[in-house]
């Protein structure tokens, strides 16, 4: 067995522990429901979080329309199960591939722009999506979705994110994955290397997208309905701050920002008038003092073993 | 070798910027294991014409034939598939990623797994990663690049980058190399060295050379033929010691009358 395989398993093992160790907690209600809840929604914005890292952290493509991927899988699961009457399992996969399908199609002509312009589309884009679903009367239109089953919970969740991180993951270190680093780093450098830039953008987008769409089938399932105001562009802004927090182009870093976000959030849902004011505090902070976030565009491994040799590299 | 293969070959390319005619009825070419210059004073048309050489424009005239192919109208990434690779004046590395993987990513497109293989991670894909990460080791070694290998690039002394990008565009495998002024900002003993490693280069990989350069000196030490271009046109063609004679040459390098 070589070290990287060494190494799947050993995060493997380590995320077994984790789950263990809270569904123990869960069992003995240690953890109540209202943390039960956001443990699930700390993994679904986990799952968020690292697609839209996929396309803003890895690929360098500043997309800021991902709620709309999330409706998209929030609609297509609910409808699947509600409406036509199918599994929750093939729930997840319809969701997952209409919002791939989805960002294939709006990735195909968005991504030839850059840059701020691309923010500006894709931001529309997501407002479309959302106001289109709004005047949907077959799905509900304003009032939403409702009555749709609880059927995701903790095992699932968990468990969904776990495959999800592995495939960025893998992704990150493979051919693909370094052409989309190299697209970020340097597009026409990357042009020259024989990288085919625009497919590889299509093929970030398109992943991370359906992942979006993963996230939102889990997302529907777990609090009964789907409605348009879920999906506004401020849910694509706190996916966005997650990101930006542990820093573009860190997994690592995403997972953390989905988690103390989530955590922050909910741990002040007491005192909701103070919550926007510590959060918006919280960020100019990063701002001024990490402006790259938590961990830059280095993974916590890395960088736990950077530091240990940083001054013989220094050197 | 037997008779050398024609490589590239430019016919009467032109292209037009409004109203500028930045280069005009261009015609060169370059045989295989040819070590050609293109010279001429600041604003002749050099980069223009490597840029449509390499994809990045399209000329408004005219034909471009690589390996006996028209790749007018080709993307960048295309010509470089089929085998043409190039540096740049200002230096384009992938700055926050290491020297190796800067390397590795020049490989990309003659990696032999594809992303289910990635995802799952197969067999094959340990192979080939491993044969991806130890040719570009060995062409880091070649260029002394590689106890910086996991050097972020950007970290690397000017030199360095410099040589690290002509090893990334090896890593294409290329049989055509373009190199845009190279010695840019370098002293005479590095140019020198340059000069060296130019000819090494060309014997070493068995490629082709197409040099853009300032430096005369440079270009008269090691370039086998010459063009020289001044306001977009060709004045002159040969040899280093025919251009050096040359008149016209002279008076766009010197000005003066004829």
């Amino acid at each position: 067995m070589n070290k990287v395989r060494m190494f799947d398993l050993k995060a493997l093992i380590a995320s077994a522990v984790v789950f263990a160790i809270l569904q123990g907690l869960m069992a003995a209600e240690i953890i109540g429901p209202f943390w039960e809840l956001n443990l699930v929604l700390i993994c679904i914005n986990i799952i968020l979080a690292s697609s839209l890292n996929m396309i803003n952290g890895f690929t360098g493509q500043f997309s800021i329309g991902h709620a709309g991927f999330l409706a998209v899988g929030a609609y297509m699961g609910a409808v699947m199960t509600v409406k036509l009457g199918f599994s929750f399992p093939l729930a997840i996969i319809a969701g997952t591939i209409a919002a791939g399908i989805l960002g294939f199609l709006i990735g195909l002509p968005t991504l030839r722009l850059d840059g701020d312009y691309l923010a500006i589309a894709t931001l529309g884009l997501g407002e479309i999506i959302r106001i289109c679903i709004l005047n949907i009367e077959y799905v509900g239109g304003a009032s939403g979705l409702m009555g749709i089953p609880r059927m995701t919970n903790f095992v699932i969740t968990f468990w969904l994110m776990i495959a999800v991180l592995f495939f960025i993951k893998n992704f990150k270190n493979s051919a693909h994955g370094r052409a989309c680093l190299a697209i970020r780093e340097n597009e026409i450098a990357a042009d020259t290397m024989g990288i085919d830039t625009t497919k590889y953008k299509v093929m970030a987008f398109t992943l991370g997208a359906s992942f979006a769409g993963t996230a939102g089938v889990l997302f529907s399932h777990y609090f009964f309905i789907a409605h348009p105001a879920s999906f506004t562009f401020m849910r694509s802004f706190d996916i966005l701050t997650m990101v930006v927090l542990g820093g573009l182009g860190s997994l690592t870093g995403s997972i953390t920002g989905a988690i103390l976000l989530t955590f922050i959030s909910a741990a002040l849902a007491d005192f909701p008038e103070w919550r926007m004011i510590i959060y918006s505090l919280a960020m100019i902070i990063l701002m001024l003092y990490r402006p790259q976030g938590l961990f830059g565009n280095k993974e916590l491994s890395e960088k736990v073993f950077s530091s240990l040799k940083g001054g013989k590299n220094n050197g | 070798m037997g008779d050398k293969k024609r490589l590239l070959d430019l016919r009467d390319v032109s292209i037009v910027f409004g109203g500028l005619r930045a280069v005009s009825n261009f015609t060169m070419h370059i045989d295989e294991g040819e070590l050609v210059g293109l010279i001429g004073p600041n604003g002749a048309g050099k980069t223009t014409a490597f840029n449509m050489i390499t994809g990045v424009y399209v000329p408004t005239e005219g034909e471009i034939y690589f390996d006996g192919k028209l790749i007018n109208g080709k993307k960048s990434y295309q010509v470089t598939q089929m085998g043409m690779a190039r540096t740049f004046q200002n230096i384009r590395l992938f700055s926050e990623l290491s020297v190796l993987d800067n390397v590795k990513i020049a490989n990309n497109m003659h990696i032999g797994y594809s992303l289910p293989h990635a995802i799952f991670r197969v067999n094959k894909y340990f192979d080939e990663e491993k044969k991806v990460t130890e040719q570009g080791m060995e062409l880091l070694k070649l260029f002394h690049l590689d106890k910086h290998a996991h050097d972020m690039a950007k970290n690397l002394p000017y030199g360095a980058q410099r040589r690290l990008e002509i090893a990334r565009a090896l890593a294409t495998k290329p049989q055509l190399l373009l190199l845009d002024e190279p010695a840019a900002g370098m002293n005479p003993q590095e140019t020198k060295e340059l000069m060296e490693m130019i000819k090494w280069l060309r014997d070493n990989f068995k490629i082709s050379i197409l040099l853009i350069e300032h430096d005369m000196s440079l270009v008269m030490g090691v370039c086998e033929r010459l063009y020289v271009l001044e306001y977009g046109m060709c004045i002159a063609t040969g040899t280093p010691a025919e251009i050096k004679k040359n008149k016209r040459v002279i008076k766009a390098y010197l000005g003066g009358e004829v």
